[in-house]
């Protein structure tokens, strides 16, 4: 029976090995969260690198937030006329629909699209300049790629991804007018109008936005470490570009559960 | 007499132990390079020559042992001030590690822009005159992938004197350059070591090459110093391993081969 011992040993210690991996992970990623924090204050004074960075993960992001944002609002407005028809409750499609964008798919389908887009991108990035030491070398000449490489694009998508998330949405409303107006022959002045008078800015507006701030920091944060900690080899690299889209995924799903219950 | 005080030696590695990821790279190595000199550390590949100079840089700690350089010891020292050390430090990367993002101007501007508040007229002149001086002046808005190994390596020649550091060191300069890129390096090796006086340390297994411009050489091999001497000495030196290495045979002491079970065996064996 020495086998099955022998088996079941090496399956604990697989086991232990895995668990401890994650902890050193846990431990190295906020180690790393740490000193971008700390560092946040120097790169700001450096804004030129910021804007360059708001450029590459924000502005080259619009064109997939716009397209999805208006898809995402016109098929919103269909599935919402269908179930509020027959309750003769058309008129209130105007509210549900910002009402969905504003507090839950903006930033959460902006996130999505953002760990895609932007952040695979990031670690591509930071993991093929480890790769080619590139980090490694600014560090022997006396520059802290921490300060001068990664701190300016997180503050770059703290910034970008709340900002992205309000543009899916009021892109997703003209859609979702669109549909419901255009098509569907909604009264516009009570969309619009039904509209105004049930979002608050306050209890939806900027409780979106505290959620597009919250998954900015994740987006950008998982994004970094997962580039900085990558294997650097080709297929570190592209290994690492694969959890970014699948942990910040989960973590972005996982807090809008969080956030949502705290917060309506 | 500021050179008074200065001790011959800038600097001095002592009883050098490191191993990564349980196996020993370095097993005891004394290592001592003269100011203004162009000292070569050979040794077969996975010696463990990349990883010294990142011992001397800082990036890596050693087990045991001291590594010295200008009087201080590299790894008692604070971030701040490793960092001021690593500014009087050019390092040529075995890759070049250029910023890709950045063309050969910028790459050779950076340094001087992140540590220095120099005008932007004065910034240029120094990068043209870097450039001019590995002949790469007309390069200045290409970009790296644009530029063949050779030429990459003469750009981070530049930056990496951009400082003007008190020494620069070389991982593997020759290593995949035509004859004539070849000459050229070495060329301006010898001539960055001598006009700005510079310290210079070269870690390259290219025999040739390097005993003709090293004013000293260190040969390493399983983490230790096997033999050191001028090239002269290295070349009438009756240490079989020192032979091999410097005459480039394949059979001596130093094996080819990496340990494994008898060649026929293997072949005959059934799967
Ligand atoms: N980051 C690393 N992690 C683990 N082992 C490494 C690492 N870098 C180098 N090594 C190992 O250390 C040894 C020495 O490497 P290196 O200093 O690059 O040799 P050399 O430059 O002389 O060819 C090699 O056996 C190599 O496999
Ligand atoms: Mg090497």
């Amino acid at each position: 029976m020495s086998w099955v011992r022998d088996r079941l040993l090496d399956k604990l210690h697989y086991l232990g090995h895995q668990s401890l991996n994650a902890f050193a992970r846990l431990g190295r990623g906020s180690l790393l969260l740490l000193q971008l924090i700390f560092a946040v204050p120097q790169a700001i004074m450096r804004w030129r690198l910021i804007l360059q960075q708001i450029y590459s993960v924000g502005v080259l992001s619009l064109l997939i937030i716009i397209v999805s944002g208006f898809f995402v609002g016109m098929v919103l407005s269909f599935q919402g006329y269908i179930t509020l028809v027959d309750y003769g409750a058309e008129e209130s499609l105007g509210t549900m629909v910002a009402l969905s964008l504003v507090r839950e798919l903006g930033p959460v389908v902006t996130a999505l699209l953002f760990a895609g887009r932007a952040g695979s991108a990031l670690t591509a990035e930071i993991g093929l300049m480890k790769a080619t030491e590139q980090l490694s070398g600014m560090e022997m000449m006396a520059v802290d790629p921490i300060k001068r490489v990664l701190a300016p694009r997180f503050v770059a998508g703290l910034i970008s991804l709340p900002i992205l998330a309000m543009i899916f949405s009021a892109v997703g409303v003209l859609g979702g007018e669109f549909v419901g107006v255009g098509l569907l022959g909604v009264d516009g002045g009570s969309f619009w109008s039904q509209m105004q008078a049930s979002v608050d800015f306050r209890d939806d507006v900027l409780n979106g936005m505290i959620k597009g701030v919250v998954f900015g920091w994740v987006a950008s944060w998982i994004a970094l470490f997962e580039g900085y900690d990558a294997v650097p080899t080709s297929s570190g690299v592209s290994s690492a570009t694969t959890r970014t889209v699948v942990h910040t995924s989960l973590a972005v799903l996982g807090l809008d559960f969080i956030l949502t219950a705290l917060m309506f | 007499m500021a050179e008074i005080n200065q001790s011959r030696f800038l600097i001095k590695i002592t009883d050098l132990h490191f191993s990564q990821r349980g196996r020993k790279i370095f097993d005891g190595a004394n290592i001592e390079i003269e100011r203004g000199k162009i000292t070569a550390i050979m040794g077969p590949s996975g010696a463990g020559k990349t990883t010294l100079l990142k011992l001397i840089g800082g990036q890596r700690h050693p087990d045991t042992g001291s590594v010295e350089v200008d009087g201080v010891n590299v790894h008692k020292l604070s971030r701040r001030k490793l960092y001021a050390l690593r500014k009087k430090m050019g390092m040529l990367f075995q890759s070049g590690a250029l910023l890709t993002d950045l063309t050969v101007f910028e790459n050779v501007a950076f340094p001087l822009r992140e540590h220095t508040r120099l005008p932007e007229l004065m910034i240029r002149d120094l990068v043209l005159m870097k450039l001019e001086s590995v002949g790469l002046r007309g390069a200045k808005n290409l970009m790296p992938a644009e530029l063949s190994g050779g030429m990459a390596r003469r750009v981070a020649m530049a930056r990496a004197i951009a400082l003007e550091p008190m020494m620069v060191f070389y991982d593997e300069p020759f290593t995949g350059q035509d004859p004539i890129s070849m000459g050229v390096l070495v060329k301006l090796i010898k001539k960055l070591n001598s006009v700005l006086e510079m310290t210079s340390v070269i870690v390259s297994h290219d025999v040739a090459e390097t005993a003709a411009i090293a004013d000293y050489i260190y040969l390493i091999s399983e983490g230790k110093v096997v033999a050191k001497g001028t090239p002269e000495e290295l070349n009438r030196t009756d240490s079989e391993w020192a032979q091999q290495f410097m005459q480039g045979l394949a059979d001596g002491p130093v094996p080819f081969h990496y340990p494994a079970s008898d060649y026929a065996t293997e072949l005959m064996e059934p799967k």
